[in-house]
């Protein structure tokens, strides 16, 4: 049996209660899971099937970050984390709203830059050259986001894609050359079926859900290395959510994949590792399965089982 | 409570609150509004439809293309062509000067904005120019193109520099209009959400050509707002013509320079300044031809509204984003 999965057939799981004023039983729980103890889920109160077609078949380290703090003036919101960011794995950032991990995740590709009080101190590393060495558009090519709210430009689907082909600010490279380019580009988010016919028609008349995955199609028109996404679901009603939470894990095996949620039951379905960040502090980092079917620290557990948040 | 529906004309609108629970003050406040509503649309409603009668009685199709002329009655003293032309010199050559004047000033202002002192400043000069009465401006034009380093703009004689032109008049008036493009492009510029710039910058673009593809497109119902209201703006300025156009009847081009030089370094007059002199208080008296230029000049408005209006449709159908 996969250890990575759930079995549905089962019926829910007890909720295993923590003794929480004594961290030894968390600290406890935690060690057997790191062997794949097959019984490990059905701990969890996460009872939903994982997405996830099975554990990573591979995994290569796209990004690493290393010791990472980021202040905005005088208030630290990341405090020293060090994370791998791989392909062929999604990595999801958990953790109460204002915990940072927005913020970690947008000095992934630099945007961070744009607001003037903030300093980043530690390194990240992409294909093992420092970020800060590499141009910031051409790494923002390399490290693509999409945003919480979906934001497609105020201008055709086609040339949503077309604009991320073309040179900065450069209305040349012709329609019929970056054809084949944008199609797959839309195949690649699952939207080509849905537009086909409509390429010319304005993306912000597509639905909510057809939105968002069009700036996915968007970023993943850059040909990037790593996909960070930024609650991306969370503007967003269930059955759009499955679609495009579908989407993520199909494309863990071609980027990284890097997003921040605020939905557990999301990182549970589709994260292969997660990271649990609080105040700034990266408070556990493991894989889904065993950080939310026995997390070794007690902030990790009262927050999964929704004790705050 | 008393709900009542809008005679299901509106049905979008949902329910109407009555007014039956309200306090007396209210109901005497609520009806102030809609009478205040009322008569304002009256008034505008009165002085389209006046001109309309009037100028319909009283324009015939040559005094477009008539120059006006020095007669004792109506039918010698001609149309009102150069007082046309004029208009549209300078509303070409001040909207030319304002609109990307105006917007490079937004685009900086609201993109950039540093070093911030200097953004305030920027900002406070602004809005001071828009608070200046045309006719101060038109003072301070006198000044700067009576220079003799802006001879060329105007004409000389014996060393004499003129200082009135569709240069010096179309300048000052640029600046006229040049706050309200300002602070239209701002407004849309504002109305950008801020993940929109960053979702172009997410994709390795620059901020220059994130401004020129996404962010001016988008603005583009402000910036023709920002026109529209501009050369409203200028074409209804009198005081900057008189003082710097010469506000003569005619045009005045300057003698040896080649075409279109010398209409343009030359006096002249609009269809604001023909109105004024054709009406009972100005030099030529003959109020007829003033309706007729009025009409004239209303139509332009109304056909600069439309064209705005066609923009905002164009945009609407584009969408925008959920906040």
């Amino acid at each position: 049996m996969d250890p990575f999965r759930s079995d549905a057939s089962l019926a829910p799981p007890p909720i295993r209660r923590l003794k929480l004023e004594d961290p030894e039983a968390a600290k406890e729980a935690g060690e057997p899971l790191a062997a794949g103890n097959a019984n490990a889920p059905r701990q969890s109160g996460f009872t939903s099937a994982k997405r996830s077609i099975g554990a990573p078949q591979f995994s290569i380290r796209r990004m690493e970050i290393d010791e990472v703090s980021v202040h905005y003036g005088a208030k630290e919101a990341v405090k020293r984390v060090s994370l791998p960011v791989r392909q062929g794995e999604v990595l999801g950032l958990i953790g109460p709203s204002g915990c940072g991990k927005t913020t970690l995740l947008r000095s992934l590709n630099r945007l961070t830059e744009l607001t003037s009080s903030a300093r980043l101190s530690g390194r990240i590393l992409l294909d093992d050259v420092d970020i800060t060495e590499i141009e910031p558009t051409l790494l923002r090519r390399r490290v693509t986001m999409v945003f919480q709210q979906p934001n497609p430009f105020p201008m055709s689907v086609f040339d949503n894609i077309a604009y991320v082909l073309r040179e900065q600010g450069s209305r040349r490279a012709r329609k019929k050359s970056l054809e084949p380019k944008v199609h797959s580009a839309l195949d690649r988010a699952g939207l080509f079926e849905e537009v086909k016919d409509n390429l010319d028609h304005p993306a912000l008349k597509l639905s909510g859900g057809q939105q968002q995955r069009l700036c996915i199609a968007r970023a993943l028109a850059a040909e990037p290395e790593v996909l960070l996404l930024d609650e991306p679901c969370s503007a967003l009603d269930p059955k759009s959510t499955q679609v495009i939470e579908d989407l993520i894990v199909k494309l863990r095996d071609d980027v990284a994949v890097v997003i921040v949620t605020h939905n557990l039951q999301q990182a549970y379905r589709i994260a292969d590792h997660v990271a649990f960040m609080y105040l700034g502090d990266l408070v556990e980092y493991n894989s889904a399965t065993a950080l939310f079917g026995s997390p070794r620290e007690q902030r990790t557990q009262e927050y999964v089982s929704g004790a705050f948040g | 409570m008393l709900l009542l529906r809008d005679k299901g004309k509106d049905k979008d609108k949902g329910a109407v609150e009555g007014t039956a629970t309200w306090a007396l003050v209210d109901r005497i406040g609520l009806a102030i509004c809609w009478a205040l509503g009322l008569l304002f649309c009256a008034i505008a409603v009165a002085i389209v439809v006046y001109l309309l009668v009037q100028g319909i009685k009283f324009l015939r199709p040559e005094m477009l293309w008539t120059p006006a002329a020095a007669g004792f009655s109506e039918a010698e003293t001609g149309g009102f062509s150069d007082a046309l032309f004029g208009t549209l010199i300078v509303a070409v050559m001040g909207i030319s000067l304002a609109l990307p004047a105006g917007i490079a000033v937004a685009v900086w202002l609201v993109e950039y904005g540093r070093p911030a002192p200097l953004a305030r400043v920027t900002e406070m000069t602004i809005e001071a120019i828009a608070g200046i009465p045309s006719i101060v401006l038109a003072l301070f034009g006198t000044v700067i193109f009576s220079s003799t380093a802006l001879g060329f703009l105007s004409r000389t004689s014996q060393g004499v520099v003129f200082g009135r032109s569709f240069f010096a008049a179309g300048a000052m008036l640029s600046l006229v209009a040049l706050p309200l493009i300002v602070a239209s492009v701002r407004e849309g510029l504002n109305s950008i959400p801020r993940h929109v710039r960053e979702a172009s910058y997410a994709v390795g673009k620059t901020k220059a050509a994130t401004t020129r593809r996404i962010l001016l497109p988008t603005c583009r119902p402000q910036v023709a707002t920002g026109a529209m209201l501009g050369l409203g703006r200028i074409i209804g300025d009198t005081a900057i013509i008189v003082v710097l156009l010469g506000a003569t009847q005619n045009f005045a081009p300057v003698e040896g320079v080649g075409f279109p030089l010398n209409y343009l370094r030359g006096a002249g007059t609009t269809l604001t300044n023909f109105v004024y002199e054709a009406s009972p208080t100005g030099n030529l008296n003959q109020p007829q031809k003033a309706y007729a230029a009025a009409f004239v000049l209303l139509l332009m408005v109304l056909a600069l509204n439309a064209a705005v209006d066609i923009v905002h449709r164009r945009a609407r159908k584009v969408g925008t984003w959920s906040h």
